[in-house]
């Protein structure tokens, strides 16, 4: 047995990259800075060393051309990834990722299969403003023919990540830079934990209570896990037991874990850091909502998400507009305070 | 490379069936789309009849095809147009299943789902997509592949030359050149995007002269002739097959028919396309088969007789197909 080790999401991701990659030699992988660099955000870490240029290609500056290219060598049969520096630079390339990636195999009436993962960095908190530091992660699920995986740790971001690439489907695989451990950003620590040496799968679809707790759910996903476990831990001390629900892919989305936790609490708070309209709140809102025969609310749900502007930069602009932990106790805190209306006024 | 009798005789019958094709299905896309059957105070409704939506139509165009796909294996991936019957036809995707899918049939090739811009036939490697400039990026793809897989495949990519505007063909190009893919790159210049003549949208003559820019080279065909772009892309086929990189290719051709039917075609000047049409490379390349004598008048009915018998039957395979179930909508998102 080997001695547990703790590693860094990125070093977690990049192991599931390059075990998968020994296993399958279909899969490789292109973006910029993916080589030598080992992806700005670490990625692919000491992978071209393991595998060389062949199958650890930095690419131009060309995202439609090597996504396309990524499309076009799934559809012959090989296991692309594909790294999207920042998931704010879809702008240049969506056509290939909406119009073509997502759809072709629905236009093909599921004859053909596009196993490609696309990874690409996602969030802020770190001043580089408003091109460099969204989520989006319910603009990409919010299109059909993509599957969206967002993971908040280590140990899930590599058994995803395996998943990822064995799934016959484009993928989005979302990493947020404020839980890489990356040795030049401030970063979330309990994302770093134990992750076993041999290969595992996570299924999609699948949430996960992170903390158990009986008085309110918090709906997360992403660095905002590690929040809200931080916010869940100042409650506690307040005598207020947070569950905390990690949603770990938004699709397939386990709609079935947040109606059984909320069911138990009967008190919901969905903690975002994508923006507040027509997103992941709304959707988790609905969800609820639509169920409320079977789920009973103590108060009215609460929504916690990037208010609808862009991300600024001056610090005390952006700690303003993501939430923070102090900004989840409080809402918590409010949330508990909240009565649903007992009667409808006639 | 010297077109042989069977390449000849091949490239006549291909280009016969896909001129009866298109208008086979011009004909068949009026039907139930003009008054009085249908909304009162409208001209033409888009969206009614047997074959509804956009249909963009190849007429014209034939040479282009046939003297690529004349090169071309099975194994060989064709990435194709909005415009994209012709490729279809001369890279051997059925016409049943293609025609069916025309008509929103569940035995169509993407059982309905994706109608006349998005044919996909991962048998015949065949796709194309509806979004100008789009058929770059995914064959590299595909050249990408067969490089990894160690086959000589090789991939073509048509647009047409308004999409040489489009940045996907410069990042396309460099990309193909810098990693020597196996990709020919083929500009189909119909003059036209959609209303907008050549000369207004590119600010040279010859795209083909962009291929130096990405240090390939670039070859120009200047005549709607199936013999000549036969002849002239052959050195580009080899060039890929032996791993040796891509080449970009200009044909010069001509669409006889509007960008879309239904298109009244008001930006073109009203005798253009009859003076195309005299130069109409399907008779010149029957000409040239008799006076060869590699082709007698008889032989030349049967080859028109038999190219018609198939896309009538296409057609009737079409029209008696069923629908998919509407539920079936929800099936096929993922694989």
């Amino acid at each position: 047995m080997s001695t547990p080790r703790t590693l860094t999401m990125a070093q977690a991701i990049a192991e599931a990259i390059g075990q998968e990659m020994e296993r399958d030699n279909t899969v490789f992988v292109m973006g910029e800075d993916i080589g030598k660099y080992g992806g700005i955000f670490g990625a692919t870490g000491g992978l071209l060393d393991k595998f060389g240029p062949e199958r650890i290609m930095d690419t131009p500056i060309s995202e439609t051309a090597f996504i396309g290219t990524a499309t076009g060598a799934a559809a012959a049969g090989l296991r692309p990834i594909a790294e999207l520096m920042f998931v704010d630079f879809f702008g240049v390339c969506m056509d290939q990722i909406y119009n073509h990636l997502a759809k072709n195999t629905y236009m093909a009436g599921g004859h053909i299969k596009l196993p490609v993962v696309l990874t690409t960095a996602i969030g802020g908190g770190y001043s580089d403003a408003a091109q460099h530091s969204q989520c989006l992660y319910a603009t990409f699920a919010h299109m059909p023919g993509l599957k969206v995986v967002v993971p908040s740790n280590a140990y899930d971001a590599k058994g995803l990540m395996t998943q990822a690439i064995r799934d016959d489907n484009p993928v989005m695989f979302m990493y947020h830079k404020g839980i890489m451990g990356l040795p030049w950003m401030a970063y979330f620590e309990g994302a770093s934990n134990e992750v076993p040496e041999a290969q595992y799968t996570i299924p999609f679809g699948q949430a996960k209570v992170v903390r158990a707790g009986s008085d309110l759910t918090i709906v997360t996903l992403s660095q905002m896990v590690q929040k809200s476990l931080l916010a869940a831990e100042e409650l506690a001390k307040q005598g207020i037991s947070a569950e905390v629900l990690d949603l770990r892919t938004l699709v397939p989305l386990d709609r079935n874990a947040v109606l059984k936790s909320v069911a138990r609490t009967g008190r919901l708070l969905v903690a975002d850091e994508d923006y507040l309209g027509f997103g992941l709140t709304g959707e988790i809102a609905a969800i609820v909502a639509e169920n409320l025969d079977t789920v009973a609310l103590k108060a009215p749900v609460r929504r916690l998400a990037v208010p609808n502007v862009p991300i600024p930069y001056s610090r005390p602009l952006e700690q303003f507009v993501i939430p923070q932990v102090k900004g989840i106790v409080e809402s918590a805190q409010a949330l508990m305070k909240g009565r649903v209306a007992e009667t409808v006024a006639a | 490379m010297q077109a042989g009798k069977d390449t000849l005789l091949w490239m006549y019958e291909k280009m016969v069936e896909i001129r009866n094709y298109e208008e086979t299905m011009a004909d068949v896309y009026l039907e139930g789309k003009l008054p009085p059957n249908i909304q009162k105070g409208l001209a033409f409704d888009i969206g009614s009849g047997p074959v509804p939506g956009e249909m963009h139509l190849a007429a014209g165009q034939e040479p282009v095809a046939v003297g690529i796909c004349a090169h071309l294996k099975q194994d060989d991936t064709v990435v194709g147009t909005h415009r994209p019957h012709h490729f279809a036809i001369a890279k051997g995707v059925p016409l049943d299943k293609m025609t069916a899918e025309m008509f929103g049939k569940a035995t169509g090739l993407g059982k309905g789902k994706g109608g006349h811009m998005h044919l996909f036939d991962p048998v015949h490697k065949f796709s194309c997509s509806g979004i100008i400039g789009a058929s770059l990026p995914p064959a590299c793809g595909a050249g990408l592949a067969a490089k990894k897989m160690g086959k000589d495949w090789v991939a073509v990519a048509f647009f047409g030359e308004g999409a040489a505007n489009q940045g996907s063909f410069h990042e396309a190009l460099n990309l193909a050149a810098l990693w020597k893919l196996p990709v020919i790159f083929v500009c189909e210049d119909n003059k036209w995007a959609i209303s907008v003549p050549k000369t207004n949208a590119t600010s040279i003559d010859w795209v083909a002269d962009r291929a130096s820019a990405y240090g390939m080279p670039g070859i120009k065909v200047a005549h709607n002739d199936a013999v000549e772009v036969y002849e002239a892309v052959a050195p580009a086929i080899g060039r890929a097959r032996r791993g040796e990189g891509p080449t970009l290719i200009e044909v010069k051709t001509d669409r006889y028919l509007g960008h879309f039917q239904g298109d009244p075609e008001v930006y073109r000047p009203k005798d253009e396309v009859s003076n195309l049409r005299k130069n109409d490379p399907i008779p010149r390349l029957a000409a040239l088969l008799k006076s060869r004598g590699l082709m007698s008048n008889g032989e030349g009915e049967a080859i028109v007789a038999r190219a018609k018998q198939r896309v009538a039957k296409a057609f009737a395979f079409a029209r008696e197909s069923a629908y998919p179930v509407p539920q079936d909508a929800l099936q096929d998102v993922f694989a």
